[in-house]
């Protein structure tokens, strides 16, 4: 997550570069994503092995030649099972970004635009939504919806759309109260045109920003609920389910846990690089 | 009223403080009713029958008797208002219902298992604000190579699940290395790792932003007029710099707070804690509605107290605010 922080005239004026990360990091972040989109569409690329096959005699092998992340207690091979795992987790997170969106994007234009009720009443409906953990709010709604993808994307969706939507809502008044509004409602536009071309645009352009972070975030909190048991069921290869796999041996076969959670981290760390470097781009034609 | 002049006086400053407490303790109120009404339509839209959700989810196998008295007691047979009214009026008297799979009072459950929670949130609060301070003071300045290296840092931090961090804690330094206990056994040593695990991803959150502000700070005018004085490097960053840049990430804390309890049931599960985290991924997964409606509700409480608390220390780091109230 990432907050909007006023930039003061004062800092501009030096014109000095924002460094935050290299630009070789978010080349290596978009490979990265490049690599992990095309492991999701053709893992057999990749792969080395069915990702489901057991040999038990091959149980708990190290990280190794033949199994680069090792094996798990039924001898499946961890790396195989890693790369069946992204197109899930891309998956679960393109899909309760989506959902988040579905939600948010229509409660905050509403709550921005539907008038002064609207707006107190939106406001304190996504204040009160949001002070609920996400991680809370989605174990209520798993807990409702039963095991499985689907209803993982939904309650990690739906337990980030109050995030989205406070930011959605904000985003609308402050671009609502922007000079080219009251110029294009002085040109004679239609409510709905101005909605249309000028609201809309402006208050999605931040949000390009957000959904990829979002991504990588909904990836975390979607194998979170794996992990607990609310996702895919073992032995699926989903990097979630894969980790509470792991867990109950993390005393013996360190590998059973480190490789799926390292996929996982990467992935939110280059959803983040690549969101920072997309806002930066963004900041630099604005302004 | 006729106080003596210089009395009345510290009363007018005080007054918009107490205004703003009464405020924010109203929208607190609303928030918790709000969150009442929400488990209310949680309760009531579980698949399958009401009575059970009350009484011992699916696989429950109740008397005639009991499901008569529940009948009575939660009103099923009203209409759906009546229903929502006597739930609240239930929470108002304190009566969060019993537990049917913790064989006692939701209450009592709570009072129990709300203790190590707390510490465990609040240490890991303060150690991440210890963290995230250390890195900022220490590395923050614009177009500084340091400066890059503790961001990366900060942006890597950031992007560690607490609970896969709590499982590579565990591997390496309660097995690895044996220099922790793997399972919380209540001492010190047991809350190291936990709190870590939930400290660091929020350090780095926290760094992040605070680490922004700092170095936008750094430019301004105040901060030139106290080097003009003479005052070192070290005096400038901690007295003014600091001050002015923990703002943003200060009026984040209550977030934070709030999510750290989301995630502390991740890390109560792996390091076997006791906690309020553990009963609610318990109560989930059994469909122990009454408990997880009250797990639910303390968690809000919480998360209201602790953004009251922090409205409170935003005004005491920024007196501008008092200032501009009064």
């Amino acid at each position: 997550m990432t907050i909007p922080l006023s930039t003061s005239t004062f800092a501009q004026s030096r014109r000095l570069p924002k460094v935050s990360l290299p630009p070789v990091g978010a080349s290596l972040a978009m490979l990265f994503l490049i690599v992990l989109i095309a492991a999701s569409i053709w893992p057999d690329l990749f792969a080395t092995s069915n990702p489901l096959k057991i040999a038990p005699r091959l149980a708990f092998r190290p990280p190794g030649l033949g199994h680069p992340f090792g094996t798990d207690q039924s001898g499946r091979d961890i790396y195989s099972r890693v790369i069946y795992g992204a197109g899930q987790s891309l998956l679960l997170g393109v899909g309760a970004v989506a959902v988040s969106m579905a939600l948010a994007i229509p409660l905050g234009l509403i709550g921005g635009l539907g008038g002064r009720l609207a707006e107190r009443f939106i406001g304190w409906v996504l204040d009160v939504l949001f002070s609920f953990p996400t991680l809370i709010l989605a174990l209520l709604f798993a807990a409702h919806l039963g095991g499985g993808i689907g209803p993982l994307i939904v309650a990690t969706g739906v337990g980030n759309a109050p995030g989205y939507g406070r930011m959605i809502f904000g985003q609308t008044l402050s671009v609502r109260r922007a000079g080219y509004i009251e110029a294009a409602r002085m040109l004679g536009h239609s409510p709905l045109r101005i909605i249309w071309r000028q609201i809309l645009p402006n208050v999605m352009r931040p949000l390009i920003v957000m959904v990829t972070m979002g991504i990588g975030q909904a990836i975390v909190w979607s194998s979170a609920l794996s992990f607990l048991g609310l996702g895919a069921q073992p032995p699926a290869a989903e990097w979630g389910t894969m980790l509470a796999m792991g867990r109950d041996f993390v005393s013996r076969a360190w590998w059973l846990t480190v490789f799926p959670g390292l996929f996982i981290v990467l992935t939110t760390l280059s959803t983040t690089v690549v969101g920072r470097y997309l806002q930066r781009c963004l900041e630099g034609r604005t302004s | 009223m006729s106080a003596p002049a210089g009395r009345s006086l510290q009363i007018n400053r005080l007054w918009p403080l107490g205004w703003l407490i009464c405020r924010r303790l109203l929208s607190g109120a609303l928030v918790l009713l709000a969150s009442a009404t929400v488990t209310f339509f949680a309760l009531r839209l579980t698949p399958g029958d009401p009575v059970r959700a009350v009484l011992g989810g699916p696989t429950a196998n109740p008397t005639p008797e009991t499901v008569a008295r529940a009948i009575a007691e939660f009103g099923l047979d009203r209409p759906l208002p009546v229903q929502y009214l006597l739930h609240i009026g239930r929470l108002l008297r304190g009566d969060l219902g019993t537990s049917f799979s913790q064989h006692q009072q939701v209450s009592a459950v709570i009072a129990e298992q709300i203790g190590p929670t707390l510490w465990l949130t609040g240490s890991a609060v303060a150690v991440a604000w210890l963290l995230s301070t250390l890195s900022v003071l220490a590395t923050a300045r614009r177009g500084w190579a340091l400066s890059a290296v503790g961001s990366a840092a900060e942006t890597m931090a950031a992007a560690l699940p607490q609970f896969w961090l709590g499982l590579v804690l565990l591997a390496v330094f309660a097995f690895g290395l044996r220099w922790f206990p793997p399972q919380s056994d209540g001492g010190f040593l047991g809350m190291v790792l936990p709190t870590l695990a939930l400290a660091v991803p929020l350090a780095g959150f926290l760094a992040q932003v605070t680490r922004e502000s700092f170095e936008l700070a750094l430019d301004q005018p105040f901060i030139l007029s106290a080097r003009m004085r003479g005052l070192g490097e070290g005096a400038v960053r901690w007295r003014h710099g600091l001050r002015h840049a923990a703002l943003p990430g200060i009026s984040l804390s209550a977030w934070a707070i709030g999510s750290l309890i989301g995630n502390a049931v991740l890390v109560e599960v792996i390091f076997s804690r006791p906690g309020l985290g553990r009963v609610l991924y318990q109560a989930v997964s059994v469909q122990d509605m009454p408990l997880t409606i009250g797990v639910t509700l303390v968690v809000t409480l919480v998360y209201v107290v602790a953004s009251l608390a922090v409205d409170l220390l935003y005004i005491l780091v920024d007196p501008r605010l008092k200032a501009k109230r009064t």
